[in-house]
């Protein structure tokens, strides 16, 4: 629990830092962040390299209770820290679902007894995730979510969407949605537009998620209630949001590294590992939420990591789930796209994987403040690497598998335990099987 | 100066879009040889004795399934025709595994027909033995686009510069995108007609002209497409009624005068009378609804025989 991090680039947006700093973490807290310190504790050489807060994503599948063939709770956290994450918000959509307290507290009983890292259930809005009845939200926050959702499918029911907003409110807490009129789609697998048109796919136009957000943060505003918008992809998404918070309305977005990098285009080759909901949009969509990122509309980057079992996706596009992972390439993906590209700066991405996403659903760490929490990140910048299928996750449905990335995680500390270590964790045995 | 092309470059024909202008000219050409063989008493060449070919219907036909059989016969070849009623898809089998275990029987072509877009290539990015589109969702139907390239080229002397209208559903049409494709590439002039709500989304970036009236879309035609109204593909929320839509899209006599003298009237079929066509413009002079069948086992015969490695013999 105690560890002492010398030479390093201590990079911390929540305090505008950027320093060649010591830091000591003490019984599982950061105690001292100074030059030169000195401790009998053991010490983490961090020479050349960068020391960050610990990334924190807001949007994760574990599929577990339910579907342990696609991830679990050890799994899943496995792969977080192999990412950099110290801490991830697991989604709602288990089977059973996470809508009563009884599911919350075996998700948190398993992270306790497996989890690499910190868990934060999200309960789920309704009843089975149905859309009807409201499910128990104060007890399921007393439980230990931290938001609620019902992330896959949207609240169609506008006073559904309305009453929780104006409960969650009182409980302090963010309703994340899902936004999608799917009957805008008729059967939609991919972003309605000219590759939907050449590849006589069914479209997802950006207008079945824009009419969403646009209602929603109406109901925000009418309710006082704090809505976070779920993996924003489209130009009008953005731009609802900007307007909405201009005008003094409690709403924030998350967006994901898959839509940051990839557009439409790609899903020519058929992959079903493209295969995403919201799907991959155009350009003209991909570089709103550049320009989103970069204006400080977007406030975090989440995954939307979504494990499948190979035999899942190894089918028709049309019939493969929607989803992919995400934990294990965000940063580089993120690195490559952003800083790299010179969307951004090094500094505004760990506030977009860290001390962003701590601030939207108010969670502990995102900071690398003396008394805060010893969740840390260590990366290496200058780490040049092709992305190939050894993923910790249980599940290699990613699209990023053949990229050349700059931007490795060396070391992800969890309450000063370091939990991955890539100096020395030995690669795991390489799958063949190809993507689909 | 503009290179010959003598054979294939890809062992599959999974689209027209793959394919260069001297590669579609080259199938027309081949299967010019072919018609004739057709037309003789005994009908068949030993082009492909020996080979097996697997036709994997996955989903309703009536004329390419036929159509490609018989191409099969006339060239020699080994066939067997494979539905997805009565085999193991019914119990749950995937595609990935219905084809391998196929291919475990080594069969040198399989001809596949499917309604999700994108099955053709599954298979052809896993099995060694050639693949042919013959349908997939409203992706391509390469084969139909050449046999009706081959009947306007056969009628008309050319395409390049050829006018032709596509006129019906495009939104669900696989007909109409490998058409496309075809025609763009060999220097036609494409219009598409049909309701706003029956139109993909920036199909016009595919290097087409888009109208939403068929008058329009008649004015100078050399050729009229026709295209089904494929209902059970739609809810009821694009068309208001088959009645609506023969009076403001389908092709009557009087409508076809404003198309230039001596238009040619397709259909790649099933036809819907009274529906896209009347029977009078269906059965009239003009019509070359049959001859596209008939041309149809020309064009597959070439395209088995060259994928199979065959050359044009000069």
């Amino acid at each position: 629990m105690n560890l002492l991090i010398t030479n390093a680039r201590v990079v911390d947006p929540s305090q505008d830092l950027d320093a060649k700093l010591d830091l000591l973490i003490e019984e599982g807290s950061i105690t001292r962040v100074d030059k030169k310190l000195k401790a009998n504790v053991e010490t983490f050489d961090a020479g050349g390299l960068v020391v960050v807060p610990g990334f924190i994503d807001l949007h994760t599948h574990l599929r577990e209770p339910g579907q342990e063939h696609k991830e679990t709770i050890a799994s899943g956290t496995m792969a977080a820290v192999a990412g950099g994450y110290t801490a991830v918000c697991a989604m709602a959509n288990t089977v059973p679902p996470n809508d009563e307290r009884a599911v919350t507290e075996m998700v948190l009983a398993e992270a306790a007894r497996h989890g690499a890292c910190r868990v934060y259930p999200i309960g789920a809005v309704s009843k089975g995730l149905k859309g009807e009845a409201m499910a128990e939200l104060a007890e399921l926050h007393a439980a230990g979510c931290v938001a609620v959702s019902d992330d896959g499918n949207p609240v169609y029911n506008a006073q559904l969407m309305r009453r929780a907003l104006e409960y969650c409110s009182m409980l302090g807490i963010p309703v994340i949605a899902h936004e999608e009129d799917a009957n805008l789609n008729e059967g939609g697998v991919m972003h309605e537009g000219f590759y939907s048109t050449l590849l006589g796919m069914g479209g997802i136009p950006a207008a079945s998620e824009e009419t969403l957000v646009a209602r929603d943060v109406i109901l925000a505003k009418a309710t006082g209630g704090h809505l976070h918008v779920a993996h924003a992809s489209t130009v009008g998404a953005m731009d609802a949001v900007r307007h909405a918070r201009r005008s003094g309305v409690k709403v924030t977005c998350e967006v994901t590294p898959h839509h940051i990098a990839l557009t439409d285009e790609s899903v020519q080759s058929f992959s079903t590992w493209l295969k995403m909901n919201p799907p991959l949009r155009s350009a003209d969509h991909r570089d709103a939420i550049l320009e989103a990122i970069a204006d400080g509309t977007v406030d975090a980057i989440a995954t939307d990591h979504a494990p499948h079992h190979f035999d899942e996706k190894n089918v028709e596009f049309d019939l493969a789930p929607f989803g992919v992972i995400g934990l294990e390439t965000a940063f580089g993906v993120c690195y490559e796209r952003l800083v790299r590209a010179k969307v951004i700066k090094l500094p505004r991405l760990i506030d977009l994987l860290s001390s962003g996403p701590a601030r939207v659903f108010n969670l502990p760490g995102g900071t690398l403040r003396e008394g805060s929490l010893g969740d840390i990140t260590i990366l290496d910048l200058d780490a040049r690497y092709e992305v190939t299928n050894t993923f910790r996750s249980k599940a290699s449905n990613s699209p990023f598998i053949g990229e050349t990335l700059h931007g490795r995680v060396v070391a992800t500390i969890v309450g000063g335990v370091v939990r991955f270590d890539g100096r020395a964790v030995a690669e795991p045995a390489k799958r063949s099987r190809k993507k689909p | 100066m503009r290179t010959q092309s003598s054979a294939l470059r890809s062992k599959d024909l999974l689209g027209i879009e793959p394919l260069t202008p001297e590669e579609i000219t080259l199938i027309l050409d081949t299967a010019e040889g072919f018609k004739e063989v057709s037309e003789r008493p005994v009908k068949k060449v030993p082009a492909l004795r020996g080979q097996l070919v697997i036709n994997l219907f996955m989903e309703a036909s009536t004329r390419t399934r036929v159509s490609f059989e018989i191409a099969e016969k006339r060239l020699s070849a080994d066939t067997l025709n494979f539905a997805a009623s009565g085999s193991s898809v019914e119990k749950g089998e995937t595609l990935i595994d219905t084809a391998e275990n196929l291919m475990a029987m080594h069969p040198d072509m399989i001809v596949i027909r499917h309604k999700h877009p994108g099955a053709p290539k599954m298979l052809a990015d896993r099995l060694p033995a050639s693949i042919i589109n013959a349908g997939d969702g409203a992706h391509e139907h390469p084969t139909q686009a050449l046999l009706d390239a081959f009947t306007i080229r056969e009628r008309l002397g050319r395409l390049q510069g050829v006018n032709v209208s596509i006129i019906g559903d495009i939104a669900h049409s696989r007909v109409v995108r490998s058409n496309i494709h075809l025609l763009t590439k060999m220097k036609a002039n494409v219009t598409l007609a049909s309701p706003p709500s029956l139109m993909p989304a920036e199909i016009e970036k595919m290097g087409v002209r888009v109208v939403h009236s068929l008058d329009e879309a008649l004015e100078g035609a050399d050729v009229v497409m026709m295209l089904r109204i494929q209902l059970e593909r739609q809810g009821k929320l694009s068309l208001p009624s088959l009645r609506e839509y023969y009076n403001t899209f389908g092709l009557t006599p009087e409508r076809l005068r404003r198309a230039n003298e001596g238009a040619l009237v397709m259909h790649p079929g099933p036809m819907n009378r009274g529906v896209e066509i009347a029977s009078d413009v269906a059965d009239g002079p003009y019509s070359v609804i049959l001859e596209q069948v008939t041309n149809g086992v020309a064009v597959r015969m070439a395209v088995l025989y060259l994928l199979a490695g065959g050359h044009l013999v000069e």
